[in-house]
């Protein structure tokens, strides 16, 4: 039973980007900051446009609001800093992803978890993996890849 | 800890070995009955024979025990050390390498035909090789004795390796012109009567000083070899004489001291240091802020311990370029060879320290320049003839600091490089557009583009126009640059300028409106402040400074800086080879200890930025790209000199 729950679970972390709730693979978390001097980097994307030091590390700032066509105020006292890491086409790619206010570490039921509807979506399709549902509303898990790829410029880069 | 393979250990040992063999063996090509150079290669045979068979490499031991013994022909003087056998032995080496590296895949034949060329190397006519040493007396000219007409006379009986000596020559004020003050060393191959010998002295044997005699016995002098040896060899013998003393084997008292240290300690060692020296900048800062006289006297004392900490872990990583430049020789050796070109490999600054890394990423390239140079700078023979020039060419590889940076030389004196066929060959590829207005070193800098290649023919060489593509990219991964001169008729001369390190250098802290940005201060001529009238005209900006133009550059434009601009913005002149632009920054903050950070893939397409560093405060700041902002200007400049000049027209 227990192995077959593994399987079917999603361990997430929840973030609140404005009113969406968004969920953060938990196993590439590596930690929750506080908001720290955030240092802009010109003409680079809107998307990756600030670098921050994670002790003694250099690294890019991700805001996820700009992908999802999101408002950004500015920072409040709920305002946290989720450094993840993850592969991105065989590289390591660590980076922080600026959040509105970080929730907690739960468990996504894979049951519970849809496909992308094609219509009737405020976001671009491509960026979300899936939706998870919950009591409370929708989850939406976004394919991290997917968007740092296109959105950090590196098929640009590439071409 | 992890447990550590011993046949990587042999392994290891072996790649040192057979590089001091092969040294010793190219040596011994140009000083042929030099007894250490012989003995050298034979302790490292002996060598890697028994460490060979501890680790149960047998076929390695089993094909070196028969090498061996043919060397030892030669350690004993029995056979001299000929071209053919330095040949042999070294395709001997390279087997050996092959033997140790997969023994499986390697072809057993092989190896017998080597040790017969090797055999057949040796038993040639075993004539002793004769030194002689010999001084003719003071006067010697003046009483009618041309030396060159001696020196002749002991050609003719036998092939002879004739060494000036030049010890003897009085303090500059004393020198009498009419006064012969050079002593000659040779060594006499062949079946050479001691008799002859000293019969070519007959007449001026009385007052001149002469020894003959058999090499291979004990205790003869080896005075020639060590006081004037030809100028490439000295460096290298040098280096040799390092690894030398490990591989004999022998407990020396110097053995202990150096140490074997796996590189990724030393990459980890670096990164520690560069944590150390942020940690002390906000250290420092509070210090500062405080106004505790205890508190920034022991930050003053931390900040020198850490910059001296900082200096010595450096130096760890710093390796002389002539571990790098030892391997070219055989490189030049064998391609002069193939090519049927002879080439004198010259080399210089061997001692010049870089950083380890950047000594790893430079061979390739080194190869790449190295080929080109053989393969097209250098004429065969007869056109060098018939443009007046010797039948050997040179080829220079140098290396020195200068400033902050290494500059490492690659020089031919062949045919230089064709610009017209160059540029011929670019606009019929679409590199530029056919009549396209370009001066002719931006012609010439077009070999280093991706796939190009005037070379009429693919050798087995170069051709391709995959190289030298390979050196810019090389070489601007490493931050550095290429200058390229080229004289026709006369050589080209490629030069690579590096930074001593990537891993921290001294910057200067600037901010444009509200982000701070940090300039290599090796990059930095001067600051000056921003004159009012300044002015764009047109559109380009250029500055008076002591009567030169300098283009400048708003970096608050560059960078798209909110706020307002301050009233008394400054200049920050920055220079990379002869190029200057000036930077407009909004206030020069000043020194600091920068540890650079590599940029991720996220940032790595900027080309205004080379990376990033973490402030005494803990923001983080990026540094400029001098390099290519620089690259920037230069465009302004040739736009204004074109608009100058189409205005003329």
């Amino acid at each position: 039973m227990t192995a077959h729950s593994e399987k079917t679970v999603m361990h997430a972390l929840t973030i609140r980007l404005q009113d969406e709730i968004f969920a953060l693979e938990a196993t590439s978390v590596r930690e929750i900051l506080d908001p720290v001097p955030i240092t802009r980097v010109p003409n680079a994307p809107e998307f990756v446009g600030g670098l921050i030091n994670v002790r003694g590390t250099v690294v890019p700032l991700a805001d996820l609001r700009v992908v999802f066509g999101m408002e950004r105020p500015p920072t409040d006292q709920d305002t946290r800093i989720v450094v993840v890491e993850f592969d991105l086409d065989g590289d390591l790619m660590v980076a922080g992803i600026l959040a509105d206010k970080v929730h907690e570490v739960t468990e996504i039921d894979a049951g519970s978890m849809e496909t992308v509807p094609a219509v009737g979506m405020r976001w671009p399709p491509a960026f979300i993996r899936s939706i998870g549902k919950r009591d409370d509303g929708f989850i939406i898990i976004p394919d991290m890849q997917r968007i740092f790829r296109n959105e950090g410029g590196l098929d640009a880069a590439a071409a | 800890m992890t447990s550590i393979d011993p046949a990587d250990t042999f392994r290891q040992e072996a790649a040192d070995l057979l590089e001091i063999l092969e040294q010793s063996l190219l040596d011994l090509e140009r000083r042929p009955g030099d007894e250490d150079l012989v003995s050298s290669a034979f302790r490292a045979l002996h060598t890697l024979k028994g460490s060979g068979a501890m680790f149960g490499f047998t076929a390695v031991s089993a094909f070196i025990h028969d090498f061996e013994t043919a060397f030892d022909k030669v350690r004993k003087g029995e056979a001299p050390a000929s071209g053919e056998l330095i040949a042999a032995a070294l395709q001997a080496k390279d087997h050996v390498a092959a033997l140790i590296t997969d023994a499986a895949s390697v072809d057993a034949s092989a190896g017998s035909e080597i040790l017969a060329a090797l055999a057949a190397a040796i038993s040639g006519p075993c004539e002793p090789v004769w030194r002689v040493n010999f001084r003719l007396p003071e006067n010697a000219l003046m009483l009618g004795t041309n030396p060159v007409l001696l020196l002749d006379e002991m050609r003719s009986l036998g092939p002879c390796n004739i060494v000036s000596r030049s010890e003897a020559v009085a303090p500059v004020g004393d020198i009498d012109p009419d006064y012969l003050y050079r002593a000659w060393a040779l060594e006499i191959g062949g079946p050479v009567d001691p008799l002859a010998i000293e019969d070519v002295f007959l007449f001026i044997r009385d007052d001149m000083e002469l020894t003959i005699e058999r090499s291979g016995g004990g205790g003869v002098e080896n005075a020639a070899a060590d006081e004037a040896p030809p100028q490439a060899a000295t460096a290298s013998e040098a280096l040799r004489r390092e690894p030398e003393r490990e591989a004999a084997g022998v407990a020396q008292k110097d053995k202990a001291a150096t140490l074997r240290v796996p590189a990724e300690r030393l990459d980890e060692l670096m990164d520690r240091v560069g944590e150390l020296v942020i940690a002390q900048a906000r250290l420092s800062q509070i210090a500062v802020s405080r106004h505790d006289p205890a508190l920034v006297s022991i930050a003053e004392d931390i900040e020198r311990l850490t910059s001296s900490l900082r200096d010595t872990t450096m130096g760890t990583r710093m390796v002389p370029i002539g571990t790098l430049f030892g391997r070219f020789r055989r490189l030049v050796h064998d391609l002069s060879q193939d090519l049927g070109k002879q080439v004198n490999l010259v080399t210089t600054g061997e001692e010049t320290e870089l950083d380890k890394t950047v000594i790893e990423q430079l061979a390739d390239p080194l190869v790449h320049l190295i080929r080109n140079a053989m393969d097209h700078g250098i004429e065969q023979s007869e056109e060098r003839r018939a443009s007046g020039k010797g039948d050997t060419a040179t080829l220079r590889l140098s290396a020195a600091h200068r400033g902050a940076e290494v500059a490492i030389t690659i020089a031919d004196d062949g045919a230089g490089l064709d610009t017209a066929r160059i540029r011929a060959k670019a606009e019929a590829s679409g590199v530029i557009a056919p009549g396209a207005v370009l001066a002719e070193a931006d012609v010439n800098r077009l070999i280093f583009e991706a796939g190009f290649s005037t070379s009429q023919s693919v050798t087995s060489l170069s051709g391709r126009g995959v190289g030298m593509d390979v050196v810019k990219r090389t070489i601007e991964g490493l931050r550095g640059s290429i200058d390229l001169a080229s004289e026709p008729g006369h050589g080209t001369e490629v030069t690579l300028r590096l930074p001593l390190t990537l891993a921290i250098i001294d910057g200067l802290l600037v901010r444009v409106g509200s982000g701070r940005y940090t300039i290599p201060l090796a990059a930095v001529e001067e600051c000056i402040e921003l004159p009012k009238n300044a002015g764009e005209m047109r559109g380009r900006s250029f500055l008076d400074v002591r009567g030169e133009l300098v283009p400048f550059m708003r970096l608050r434009d560059l960078f798209h800086a909110e706020g307002e601009a301050d009233v008394y913005q400054k200049v920050v002149i920055v220079s990379s080879g002869q190029i200057r632009i000036g930077l407009v920054v909004d206030q020069i903050i000043g020194n600091n200890q920068t540890v650079i950070k590599q940029l991720s893939r996220l940032h790595s397409s900027l080309k205004t930025f080379s990376g990033a560093t973490i402030l005494g405060d803990g923001t983080v700041a990026l540094i400029l790209d001098v390099m290519n902002l620089v690259g920037f200007g230069q465009k302004l400049e040739e736009s204004r000199r074109d608009d100058v000049l189409g205005r003329a027209a």
